[in-house]
């Protein structure tokens, strides 16, 4: 595992996004051969797609010959409302850049057959010739997607009844009104994830440092979900120093003196 | 198959708010984004880079008498042409060629042709004409000829106008015999029944609107002046569009006609109900001289039009989008309510505001690209440009594949 500290939540989402521009440049994508991008959405991730959007503007990085697969989407709220994450790909990142929509691909809430959906999902990513590089953040109880505690680490793609600390917590996006919150997503299961070949997560701020501590810092276990991670090949945790609260001064000082090798996984050649 | 034009780096009124988003355009209608890319699977054909323009929609005035030297009430028909072209370099994308009071001989000349048309590069849209008169008070004639005044006799309606067809709005003064009848015709057909050159009261002014006339006549221009025991026709201002008949009323904001205390008090009092019209005469745009208004002589002095050799103003010399600008400086109103004063409330006015006036999805793409400071820098018609600034179109069009 490699753990990249960054000063601030800015920083944070420059390394993401100049790292995922380096690996499609590296992987010198094209017609006959697609980068496959797995994606987050949520708050942290809005600075990485930013910076993607200015890096495809100026001319750094196309996304012509990339596949994307989101991670997770509500249940039974319309595609167009503001809290869905197609409503949110559209608006943050798709519509900004050169990506072909029949390359995009997030799990369908409204689907009649759910279930039929998630495995379709997981054919799709097969098809796609698996998951090259999978970004995804952390919450601060330890979830990536909709993984919440509890969840099996060898999950697949799958309908999620949401808990009830999730929906309060999400009501603000609802009119605080805990009601109108989906009480359903679907989402990609720790497993699907484990599959990609590189997987970077990001997390900032100090609420999500007890969260970093359990994923890192202490053993594997299936109530704070992104600890299985640790058992990934090629992991890369990106924080800002807040994250870092809860961590060892020991496990600071050691990824902090690794920050030169760091930087050289974003360099240009 | 159309092509979809994706419009970004501007900000856009869009639901009251100005907001940074991109404006999609796909067969000529405001597209939404989430359509084209995630059911129609499109990337957008043309990529159009605005600089960081401020797109509003189309300017639409609803009362303008002509421009360029061309008087509608006088026209032969060729001149309509002419004002439509030119009133694209102001971001008016659609209009009513408004008439003053003129002879039944001239109504069935002038009004056939004054046909209802689409915009497009040959000009703005026509959305009917805006007939001023002949029913109207002699008291209040403004710049209106005396003779050419009728009272509304059985039938005179029709034998007056000849046909309803071309008519999209006629102003009349309510306190006329028969004027509540004659606006309950009106309103059924669709036709916007206008309140001015009139010296009603506010009761009388009331029962109009009851009856279906939804719209005021360049506030405070001929009618009576506010009395605060008897408010007259300007009492109506206080019915807010949130009330049952919504009211909506006609400004002159152009610095002659309107005083900014008198632009401030209509604007305090009902923000939603207020459009700013030109009330422009054939004179605007041209020099100092003599000019035709209706059957009156009309005196050009300092881009100020006068009845000649009187000091009776008759009608405006400001395009509407200096009119905005100016409503924006006079009254220290938001840019917000200045740019839906000459666009979503005329819109609303006609009840088209499902096309026109909006930038929603599915209205007409009949946009304007503004400067920093307001100004037209582009037109466009049905997502076409239309107009642009010789030097500051305040575009770069990028072509994808």
């Amino acid at each position: 595992m490699r753990l990249i500290i960054m000063n601030d939540a800015d920083k944070v989402s420059e390394w993401a996004a100049k790292y995922i521009v380096k690996r499609i440049k590296d992987f010198n994508p094209g017609p006959d051969r697609y980068f496959v991008l797995g994606l987050p959405t949520g708050g942290t991730p809005l600075g990485m797609y930013k910076y993607l959007k200015n890096y495809y503007t100026s001319g750094q990085v196309s996304f012509k010959y990339v596949k994307t697969f989101n991670m997770d989407e509500y249940v039974g709220i319309p595609r167009d409302h503001v809290e869905s994450y197609h409503y949110y790909m559209l608006t943050n990142f798709f519509t900004h850049v050169d990506i072909n929509p029949r390359n995009t691909h997030i799990l369908d809430g409204n689907a009649a057959d759910l279930q039929a959906e998630c495995l379709r999902y997981e054919q799709q990513i097969k098809e796609a010739g698996g998951v090259h590089l999978f970004v995804g953040g952390i919450g601060p109880d330890g979830h990536i997607a909709f993984n919440e505690p509890g969840s099996s680490l060898a999950s697949r793609t799958r309908v999620k009844t949401l808990a009830s600390e999730t929906l309060e917590a999400n009501a603000r996006f609802f009119d605080n009104d805990v009601n109108k919150v989906p009480k359903q997503a679907l989402t990609v299961g720790v497993g699907t994830i484990m599959d990609a070949e590189t997987v970077m997560i990001l997390t900032t701020g100090s609420h999500k440092a007890f969260a970093l501590h359990k994923a890192i810092e202490e053993g594997v276990n299936h109530m704070w979900t992104v600890s299985a991670f640790q058992q990934h090949p090629k992991t890369i945790i990106v924080c800002d120093e807040d994250a870092t609260m809860e961590l060892k001064v020991k496990t600071v000082k050691y990824f902090k003196a690794l920050g030169a090798t760091h930087e050289k996984l974003i360099e240009d050649d | 198959m159309t092509l979809v034009t994706k419009y970004f780096n501007c900000n856009i009124l869009r639901e009251g708010k100005i907001v940074a988003e991109d404006l999609w355009v796909d067969n000529g209608q405001i597209a939404n984004p989430e359509v084209i890319f995630y059911d129609k699977k499109k990337n957008p054909d043309i990529e159009i880079d605005c600089l960081g323009s401020l797109i509003i929609p189309g300017l639409i005035d609803l009362q303008i008498n002509g421009a360029f030297g061309i008087d509608f009430t006088h026209d032969s028909g060729e001149g309509l042409e002419v004002v439509r072209k030119g009133l694209l370099q102001y971001g008016v994308t659609a209009f009513c060629p408004t008439i003053v009071s003129t002879t039944s001989l001239n109504y069935r000349k002038i009004l056939p042709k004054l046909k209802r048309c689409h915009g497009s590069q040959q000009g703005a849209a026509i959305l009917g004409a805006h007939v001023e008169g002949p029913f109207i008070s002699n008291l209040k004639l403004g710049a209106h000829n005396m003779s050419n005044i009728k009272t509304l006799e059985d039938n005179n309606l029709f034998n007056t106008y000849g046909s309803l067809e071309n008519i999209g709005i006629v102003t009349l003064a309510p306190e006329l015999d028969g004027s509540m009848e004659a606006i309950k015709i009106l309103s059924n057909k669709g036709i916007v029944v206008s309140l001015g050159h009139t010296s009603t009261n506010m009761e009388t002014s009331l029962q109009a609107i009851q009856n279906g006339a939804s719209f005021i006549t360049h506030l405070f221009n001929a009618m009576v002046p506010f009395h605060h025991r008897e408010p007259g026709l300007l009492g109506l201002i206080t019915c807010l569009p949130s009330d049952e008949k919504p009211i909506f009323f006609g400004i002159i904001a152009d610095g002659t006609h309107t005083h900014p205390a008198a632009l401030k008090i209509a604007h305090s009092v009902n923000p939603k109900g207020l459009v700013l019209v030109t009330d422009a005469i054939s004179a605007i745009g041209l020099p100092d001289g003599i000019h035709h208004l209706g059957d009156e002589q009309i005196e050009v002095k300092n881009s100020k039009a006068y009845i000649a050799n009187t000091n009776t103003l008759c009608g405006s010399m400001t395009f509407l989008d200096e009119c905005m600008r100016y409503f924006i400086s006079s009254t220290n109103c938001s840019i917000v309510e200045a740019i839906e004063a000459v666009t979503l409330h005329p819109a609303q006015v006609l009840g088209i505001q499902h096309c026109k006036g909006t930038l929603n999805y599915g209205a007409d793409a009949d946009f304007v690209l503004l400067g920093t400071k307001l100004n037209v820098q582009s037109t466009w018609i049905n997502g076409k440009c239309v107009f642009e600034h010789k030097n500051k179109p305040g575009y770069i069009m990028k072509k994808t594949t």
